[in-house]
């Protein structure tokens, strides 16, 4: 028996490295921790009434934030594990697979759990406030949509620690991640990790396109609508036609290893092009699906710190669009060495370099944007000029790289790397701290502290140039991805010591970020206007923290920066307020369902990972019922009464 | 505070220069072509590298200019106009220009791909092509040359001078063949024989390794490619013939188990080794994919199409 339970748990716990035995101890004591206080101070009852069950959709905005600074955190440990060993030629700080596996979650979390649940819950933060609504078109999917992510990641995480991780890259090309060449759990973490999460993904995006369609302020034209929302749009158009693909892909990669299906394997008929392109006709577009939003974000901060209306508003919206259209035709860049022949290559380099146009419009409707302003030097503006500059360098290191018979040189080097992380470092992590800087007051009415976010800007940016620019020189030494060693032979020991540097000082700049949470929550700067920037759209009209019915009364928004407008109206001598009727608000109420169902997946997706098919029945019973349940729930709604309606307002200061 | 944190903006170009300049020039292999094909990417590399340099000084001028004259302090007389949100003319200029730029880069891209896809340097060269077969393994190369029947492991001897014919296929996970010094990559894939022309102007070593990951012993995936005289590559083969074992069946089933090796030579090996490689990992069910292709190809047949088609061609490849 017991030599039994020694076999068992000597495959399924991860053994035989002291830092994963260290981790061990960190997530029992964290665990302990959290229960220990959640008892002792008797939150339990909070913490399910206020979060694990809410369906506001700034609450479950908060939560994705902080799940994602915490997978940042992940993310940039294995970020700085990989840079260790690779400071000095012939290392043994962690070995083949350890590196490998490194290299593959490190990917896959930063774009899949800390870009998209970033990117997420600034869209629930920010969508429903800039168009006059009280929630979003679908609250109870939206907390659906959150706990898949949420148990998603979480069982992706596991792996770590349990089974082992994948290790075949973050988009795992059969033939290795087939089978024969990774029987272990991994991949299986790693399919049904993104897999959970990634139904939740998709519901999102039709969840904000549904709400920026439909439930729109009166008066609020689409083509005067804020452009962040209008990024949200497009980025929301492109999760839905993207993401069942990657859903069906991995679905189809699952099948392969559990079923021994021949998809992706050429000896069954199969082809493992098929899935290249498919992961990329998802891959790519995911890359505007995460820098859209980011876009959006800029064009909010640089229009309000220059105290200025966005340059070319039109320009704007049809570059976005236009942006997101071109997106699905450039996915075969990713593989110009395959051997697709002229005729693909040279279609997919000029749609590439196509979509510099759009994108370089924006760069200069925004720098006309800050001409004849008044810029003011706030963190959020400094992240969009750090932007400005390092996504101009991306963008022309993409356009270098687009060009087929060059890319055969550049292809899998470093070169590629340091682009890559040029806009996606440059583009969104910028461009989702600058948000998360800018609606920070909104979410918890006060500001950030200002020297703390500075040294963690200067930290952040210097830190990245360090960092990747002497990756492009590595490039064009011959070095290329995915090495976990290298030798003295070829010269690329003083360029990658360089650079490991580089990403130490982005970990600082990290740090002076917590730091500067942590400072803020005591020593913050407290908002008490709800307009701490001299904002121009609705979010900034209504108190901050933003009670939870949003507004007390819908807002009439006929014009683009209906904020700004109603400002410059309240200044007139002659503006006497209108007086309005309050109405009872209607509002959905909390369910523990998405919560349990969710979980449910996560146990279903447990035994899928494991192949332990008792726990796949038992899972799958489980969302059923959690699904049949809800459809019963008649009971799901509420009336906010006026006079309670009243009461909040006035302790915010606000007279209705 | 963060003056003097500026101040270290200074220091660090100056670093990071320093740090490349120690790399030594002759390391940096994509910028030191040593073969038609890699001067041909070379040249567009460097073309395309100075329009983009172009375009980012222009930003970043106007950035800096703009940010400086446009800063928030009381005493600035700069015009303030918080109105100002629309010029046609302006605009159409930047659309405008972004445009030209891509169809300047668009038009010698195609130019180029082309080109290469029909092999550069080759057509014109009065000398025959010789073909050499690589095999990608877990975790090692294997070199067969259908010309002379040899074969050798992590390291590929060429003749300098003389257009080589690569055929590309795996018998492991996919990987990718890249001698930077000669000429962009190509993968090389389960079940498929793909093709890519490459030819050493000079005799020399040069450094090739795998370039796409596929596994464990991955990093360790390097060869190099030795260029000799015509005469001395005749000499070499001659030399391998004679005092090296030869590759058994047997011998290249421990060969391709998953492991490193070290480079090795054999005076032969069995025969169609390569072309059952490819069957073996579904070469067949890939030609019943591409039968269209094989039909509907005006040279279908013909000895001449392989060569035509070159470069990156894999439809047609799997004939032999």
């Amino acid at each position: 028996m017991w030599e039994k339970i020694k076999d068992f748990s000597s495959g399924f716990f991860v053994t035989g490295e002291p830092m994963i035995y260290g981790a061990d101890v960190a997530i029992v004591l964290v665990s302990l921790a959290i229960v220990y206080v959640l008892t002792r101070y008797k939150k339990w009852g909070w913490l399910w009434r206020e979060w694990l069950t809410t369906v506001d959709h700034k609450k479950i905005g908060i939560m994705y934030i902080i799940a994602a600074l915490l997978m940042l955190f992940r993310g940039g440990v294995d970020a700085l594990l990989m840079r260790t060993q690779l400071a000095l030629p012939n290392q043994h700080f962690l070995d083949s697979n350890h590196y490998n596996e490194i290299f593959t979650t490190h990917g896959t979390i930063m774009i899949l759990f800390m870009a998209m649940p970033l990117m997420f819950g600034l869209f629930n933060i920010a969508v429903p406030l800039q168009i006059g609504a009280r929630d979003v078109a679908y609250p109870f999917l939206n907390a659906v949509s959150f706990w898949m992510f949420f148990f998603g990641a979480l069982l992706f995480n596991l792996s770590f620690v349990i089974g082992g991780s994948p290790n075949a890259g973050w988009l795992s090309y059969p033939p290795l991640s087939e089978i024969p060449y990774s029987s272990g759990p991994g991949q299986n973490f790693y399919v049904w990790g993104i897999n959970i999460s990634g139904i939740g993904s998709t519901a999102t995006g039709i969840n904000f396109l549904v709400t920026i369609l439909k439930m729109r302020a009166p008066g609020m034209k689409l083509m005067k609508m804020p452009l962040f929302t209008w990024s949200v749009l497009a980025s929301c158009i492109l999760i839905i036609f993207t993401f069942p693909v990657f859903t069906a892909t991995l679905a189809m990669l699952y099948i392969d290893r559990f079923l021994g299906g021949h998809f992706f394997t050429m000896t069954g008929a199969g082809n493992p092009m098929m899935y290249i392109n498919l992961i990329w006709m998802w891959g790519h577009p995911e890359v505007y699906i995460v820098v859209l939003p980011a876009f959006g974000i800029f064009s909010e901060v640089v229009a309000t710190f220059s105290k200025k209306k966005i340059f070319g508003y039109k320009s704007m919206v049809f570059s976005l669009i236009l942006i997101s259209v071109i997106s699905y035709f450039t996915w075969a860049h990713h593989f110009f060495t395959m051997g697709a022949g002229a005729d693909v290559n040279t279609f997919f380099a000029i749609a590439t370099m196509a979509i510099a146009i759009p994108t370089g419009v924006k760069i200069f409707n925004w720098l006309f944007t800050m001409y004849k302003g008044r810029i003011e030097f706030s963190q959020p503006m400094l992240w969009t000029i750090g932007f400005i500059v390092c996504f101009v360098i991306g963008g022309a290191t993409g356009v270098m790289l687009s060009i087929a018979p060059a890319d055969y040189q550049y292809h899998n080097s470093y070169f590629l790397i340091a682009h890559f992380h040029n806009t996606l470092i440059g583009g969104v992590v910028f461009a989702y701290l600058a948000g998360l800087i800018y609606w920070w007051p909104k979410m918890f009415g006060f500001k950030l502290n200002d020297r703390l976010g500075k040294w963690a800007f200067w930290f952040w940016n210097i830190g990245f140039y360090v960092c990747f620019l002497p990756q492009y020189a590595l490039g064009f030494m011959g070095m290329t991805r995915r090495l976990y060693t290298y030798g003295w032979d070829r010269g690329w020991a003083p360029l990658n010591f360089v650079s490991t540097i580089g990403a130490f000082l982005m970990g600082i700049g990290f740090i002076f970020q917590a730091v500067q949470i942590i400072y803020s929550i005591k020593h913050g700067e407290k908002d008490t206007t709800g307009d701490p920037w001299n904002g121009r759209t609705l979010e900034w009209s209504i108190p901050s923290p933003a009670p939870h019915y949003n507004f007390a009364v819908v807002p009439y928004a006929p014009e683009q920066d209906a904020w700004w407008e109603m400002k410059k109206k309240m200044q007139d001598p002659d503006y006497k307020k209108e007086k309005v009727e309050l109405e009872p608000i209607h509002m959905p109420k909390n369910t523990g369902i998405p919560f349990i169902m969710s979980f449910f997946w996560f146990i279903a997706g447990f035994g899928f990972t494991f192949e332990w098919v008792w726990m796949i029945v038992v899972g799958l019973i489980g969302v059923a019922a959690t699904m049949f349940a809800r459809s019963f729930q008649y009971d799901d709604d509420y009336y906010i009464p006026v006079e309670e309606i009243k009461e909040t307002e006035s302790a915010m200061g606000r007279v209705v | 505070m963060i003056q003097k944190w500026l101040k270290w903006l200074k220091v660090l170009p100056a670093a990071i220069f320093a740090a490349m300049t120690l790399a030594g020039c002759e390391n940096y292999v994509v910028l030191q072509p040593k073969g038609p094909v890699a001067k041909t990417e070379y040249d567009l590399i460097v073309f395309s590298a100075i329009v983009c340099l172009g375009i980012i000084l222009v930003v970043f001028a106007l950035l800096f200019y703009i940010i400086w004259r446009y800063r928030d302090k009381p005493d600035n007389k700069a015009p303030y106009q918080p109105e100002w949100d629309d010029n046609k003319t302006i605009e159409i200029i930047w659309w405008a220009i972004p445009i030209v730029i891509c169809m300047i880069l668009g038009y010698s891209t195609a130019k180029t791909t082309y080109a290469l896809a029909k092999g550069t340097g080759f057509h014109d060269s009065d000398k025959q092509p010789v073909t050499i077969q690589a095999t990608s393994l877990d975790w090692k190369w294997l070199f067969t040359y259908p010309d002379d029947k040899v074969a050798s492991v992590n390291e590929v001897v060429i003749p300098a001078g003389v257009p080589v014919k690569f055929e590309l296929t795996t018998d492991a996970p996919m990987n990718s063949f890249w001698v930077p010094s000669l000429g962009g990559q190509i993968y090389t894939m389960p079940g498929m024989s793909m093709g890519l022309y490459l030819k050493a102007d000079k005799p020399g070593v040069y450094y090739g390794s795998g370039a796409n990951f596929s596994g464990e012993g991955f990093a360790h995936m390097k060869f190099k490619v030795i260029a000799k005289p015509e005469n001395e590559y005749k000499q070499w083969v001659a030399q391998v013939k004679k005092s090296s074992p030869a590759l058994t069946e047997k011998g290249y089933e421990t060969l391709s188990k998953p492991g490193l090796t070290d480079k090795a030579f054999y005076s032969s090996y069995p025969n169609g080794l390569f072309e059952k490689i490819v069957k073996k990992n579904g070469g067949d069910f890939y030609k019943m994919h591409h039968m269209d292709t094989y039909k509907t190809h005006p040279d279908f047949g013909k000895d001449s199409m392989k060569d035509e088609n070159g470069g990156s061609d894999m439809n047609m490849d799997m004939s032999h």
